[in-house]
């Protein structure tokens, strides 16, 4: 098969499974991807009957992580997984946020989502896009070009070590082959051997960019609170000021609150409609817990997220004591 | 009439020392309206910038007056500072979002101080769009590219000069000082009349929307439409019109401040009391908030539609939530019968 035709094959097999889950009363909801109203950009679909399973798609533009809805779509459910978004699942079910027999997850192994950014910074406004056996062809207001996937596969996607469902009910289409056994944090590392002071400048610029919209947050699965900090009037952590300081202080908490959870799936920078580069501070804080604890999140259903739980023999000397 | 860039440069760089001016330039994000000091740091060619230019007048975050308290004396001073302004390159869709913004800061009933007074010292010159965004979509409100609502001059690009149309008494205060105005040759007054007659490809038909949000406000629209919003603000946020705003006082030890921050009806904390009750405590009310206050609240108050379609919630909506998309589902939802 071509990969024009697995990746059909792929759609026929998820409207089916959708159209059989729905049709036998198995779940009331089934959230996938739709195509959406702008070139390569799909956008979260629900579908609540057998008739309208057609509108469901899978492909390289299916760039959100779907986990985010699980938990705020009432009753029984079905969902559309791939690397990132099952291993969001995983957490989620690990901290006692979903409840395992409403959920029924289909799975399927994603090469990666693209970025458009890249491409809409090269073309312009995208008119028009097709993909077709890992190429891409965009014509967009500033010019035309052809991309070969890899070229545009979306940061986080080339770094992913998870791209098949590590929680599935079903899984469509064949898994894919990682050769990577240990975790890469080249980027990471870029990052820390840069001088303090061009750290300080690099994220100074990134932080003057965030507008405090909140999309990072609420685009990822893993930011569930009922009342963020931020939101919280008594005490007030940090005003509704937006400035480099205050949104550091938001961006960092909500770093730190994301350790050993992050499943890295990169919801959030690509959420974010002024490009801040969420990640930097994501990655960084992921490499520190795999090398401290030697845990990656939501990879395996066993076990909790790394600072849920203590042990005597943790590697924090001074906070410790083994009597 | 004309005016050479090189002789608008020259006028503008002059009126640098006397007015704040605003202009759009290219930064690490793309295009950003911004303080510059000369006409050559203004970017010429450009869509339109990624956040609109309505924090000028109404900032994401603004200190109404501040006090302090020592002893038994409290001492409060107000925070307004206002420059006269000149705001270069807005687009016609965002001019005429000033002009809605201003039907809500002034009106018969109330003025706003904050807004109103910056507003009243600030010139707007619009530039005309040739580029048009597949996500543009003005021409679906009455408008069009190149239409003049809301500004003050409006220029049109026609290459080495602009065209100069005033049109208002501030305009035509400010465009006196512009020099060496000269005719349009033939075949620029044929390029004028081509940009002024361009319209977007896209379009959504509003012409019945109001009248059918009047009875919506129970329909099961609402419960499908909302599903796959994340709340975000990005739309409010980016939205040329989107004025809500909450107050709340930033305190410290015996002194504080008063601010006015940007609302946005997506957000969970949007309308939430006191008491902890939230008359829209769904993502389902807030979205039919937000469609009932574009397209039917905002027009049975001010005669006019609260989208000028400059297409930025399009363009940045992290799931894709397309308001073209929701007005065509809303013409054509099914009435329930009460």
């Amino acid at each position: 098969m071509t990969g024009v035709q697995r990746m059909n094959k792929i759609i026929s097999d998820i409207r089916e499974t959708a159209r059989q889950l729905l049709a036998d009363g198995k779940v009331d909801v089934v959230i996938g991807y739709a195509k959406g109203s702008l070139p390569l950009k799909a956008t979260p679909c629900f579908v609540h009957s057998a008739q309208e399973v057609d509108s469901l798609i899978w492909d390289e533009t299916c760039e959100n992580n779907l986990a985010a809805f699980v938990a705020k779509t009432p009753g029984k459910k079905a969902i559309v997984a791939k690397g990132c978004d099952s291993r969001a699942l995983v957490v989620l079910l690990q901290e006692n946020q979903l409840v395992r027999d409403d959920l029924y997850i289909i799975g399927v192994s994603c090469h990666g989502v693209i970025d458009q950014r890249k491409i809409g910074a090269e073309v312009g406004e995208i008119l028009e896009a097709s993909i077709s056996d890992g190429k891409i062809s965009v014509k967009g207001m500033e010019g035309d070009k052809e991309y070969l996937f890899a070229e545009v596969k979306d940061a986080t996607c080339q770094t992913c070590r998870y791209p098949n469902p590590v929680i599935e009910d079903l899984h469509l289409g064949e898994l894919i082959q990682v050769s990577q056994d240990v975790a890469a944090f080249a980027d990471v590392s870029a990052m820390e051997n840069k001088s303090e002071s061009e750290r300080q400048a690099y994220f100074k610029e990134q932080m003057s960019k965030c507008i405090r919209c909140y999309a990072c947050r609420n685009a990822c699965p893993l930011c569930y609170c009922q009342e963020c900090f931020v939101d919280c009037n008594s005490p007030r952590w940090l005003t509704g000021g937006v400035d480099r300081a205050e949104n550091l202080l938001f961006q960092a908490g909500r770093v730190l609150h994301l350790a050993g959870r992050c499943v890295d799936c990169g919801a959030c920078s690509r959420a974010c409609p002024q490009g801040v580069d969420i990640r930097a501070l994501n990655r960084k804080m992921t490499k520190d817990v795999y090398e401290m604890y030697n845990h990656e999140s939501g990879i395996s259903e066993e076990g909790k997220p790394a600072l849920n739980v203590y042990s005597a023999n943790d590697p924090e000397e001074q906070f410790l004591v083994k009597e | 009439m004309k005016i050479s860039k090189v002789k608008f440069g020259q006028a503008f760089d002059a009126l640098v020392s006397e007015y704040q001016i605003i202009a759009p330039v290219s930064d690490a994000n793309g295009i950003a309206f911004q303080g510059v000091k000369s006409f050559s740091e203004v970017k010429q060619d450009y869509l339109n910038s990624k956040l609109p230019p309505k924090a000028f007048f109404f900032p994401q975050h603004e200190k109404l007056m501040s006090y302090k308290k020592e002893g038994k004396d409290v001492t409060v001073k107000s925070e307004l500072k206002v420059e006269d302004t000149i705001l270069f390159g807005i687009r016609p869709c965002d001019a005429k979002g000033m002009q809605l913004l201003d039907m809500v800061f002034k009106n018969d009933q109330y003025t706003d101080p904050y807004y109103y007074e910056r507003r009243e010292k600030a010139v707007i010159i619009g530039v005309a769009c040739q580029k048009i965004a597949p996500t543009c979509f003005c021409s679906s409100f009455g408008m069009s590219p190149a239409s003049s609502e809301g500004s003050d001059i409006l220029f049109i690009d026609l290459g080495d000069s602009y065209e100069v149309e005033v049109i208002t008494e501030k305009g035509k205060a400010l465009a006196a000082r512009f020099e060496a105005l000269s005719e349009l040759t033939a075949d620029e007054q044929a390029l004028v009349a081509k940009i002024k007659s361009a319209e977007t490809s896209s379009k959504v038909d509003v012409s019945t929307t109001t009248s059918k949000l009047d009875k919506m406000f129970n329909s099961p629209f609402w419960d499908t439409l909302q599903e796959k919003c994340i709340g975000c603000n990005v739309c409010s946020f980016s939205c040329p019109t989107c004025h809500c705003f909450d107050i709340s006082e930033e305190v410290r030890k015996n002194e504080g401040t008063r601010v006015r921050t940007w609302d946005g009806c997506m957000a969970p904390l949007f309308t939430l009391h006191g008491s902890g009750h939230n008359p829209r405590d769904h993502k389902k009310a807030r979205w039919r908030q937000r469609m009932m206050h574009k397209f039917n609240y905002f027009v049975h108050n001010n005669g006019s539609m609260a989208c000028v379609g400059c297409g930025r919630c399009i363009k940045s909506c992290p799931v894709n939530m397309d308001i073209r998309q929701v007005i065509d589902g809303a013409n054509k939802a099914e009435l329930v019968v009460e």
